[in-house]
């Protein structure tokens, strides 16, 4: 799944790293770091979905997904998942 | 004054029997970036802060304290049928000499909570930016909370829990424009 707010970098790899190295690391930027001041009239979500999800307006909602049982943020082909 | 209400903000569900994330998640309970650190920041900078921004910090800390509830919850669900023996399995043989399973503020390493790790400098702008770090702080926690943890029920509690750090990460960001913007000049939102 892709997820826009998701950026990566790429490590140092050392030649005598004692571990296999993990070729990316991932972190999130909220959206919410784009906004000084919240304006007026901004879209809502349903009520439902508001309180399902934590927040009422799509502009500050942040998707995140558990890295558990997952290979550290790569695929099987080395990219980033 | 409060007015308490007997639910949850949030539904919490634990569907996997797994006492060793009770004690992950304690983190958010007596942590330095836990609830109980935030709701006490804020609601103690409330006194020594400009007018304009003390109902954000009295809002946010109130929502703190119903953060703190559903972490307890989790933490209470993971524990209430542990064993002695699972207890001690998941890592909590030392809480359990010293607290049976009441729950204690500590952070997952069992290091008690202090009144050190939060801070009220009476400088508008120092507080501010503090208690924006604070919930940056504490959505990253809930981040790797999310990742230590495959019951997709749990997480759902916690990816609620990060929203909401997020929303209020915003609202403090407000807070500072509101106090730099004070200069006499009349501004509408
Ligand atoms: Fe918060």
């Amino acid at each position: 799944m892709v997820n826009s707010q998701v950026r990566v970098y790429k490590p140092f790899i050392g030649p005598f790293d004692p571990c296999p190295p993990l070729p990316y690391r991932t972190y999130v930027v909220p959206p919410n770091q784009y906004i000084v001041f919240q304006p007026l009239d901004w879209p809502q979500f349903s009520l439902a979905e508001a309180l399902k999800l934590g927040t009422l307006w799509p502009n500050l909602y942040s998707p995140y997904e558990s890295k558990s049982k997952r290979v550290e943020e790569v695929g099987s082909d080395g990219e980033p998942v | 004054m409060w007015i308490y209400e007997k639910k949850l903000q949030y539904p919490v569900r634990v569907s996997k029997c797994d006492p060793y994330m009770a004690r992950l998640l304690l983190e958010q309970y007596g942590g330095a970036d836990g609830e109980l650190a935030a709701a006490l920041r804020y609601l103690n900078q409330r006194y020594t802060i400009p007018d304009k921004v003390i109902g954000i910090l009295n809002d946010i800390g109130t929502e703190e304290f119903a953060h703190l509830e559903m972490i307890a919850t989790m933490v209470y669900k993971l524990t209430k049928d542990a064993t002695p023996d699972q207890l001690k399995a998941a890592g909590l043989a030392d809480h359990y000499v010293n607290h049976d399973k009441a729950l204690f503020y500590q952070n997952a390493a069992g290091v008690p909570w202090t009144a050190s790790y939060i801070q009220a400098k009476g400088d508008p702008l120092a507080d501010l930016y503090e208690d924006i770090a604070a919930e940056e702080k504490a959505r990253a926690t809930y981040q790797w909370l999310i990742d230590m943890t495959d019951d997709v029920d749990l997480q759902d509690g916690l990816k609620f829990l990060r929203e909401r750090e997020i929303v209020h990460s915003t609202r403090f960001r407000e807070a500072v424009e509101i106090i730099k913007d004070d200069r006499g000049k009349k501004r509408f939102f």
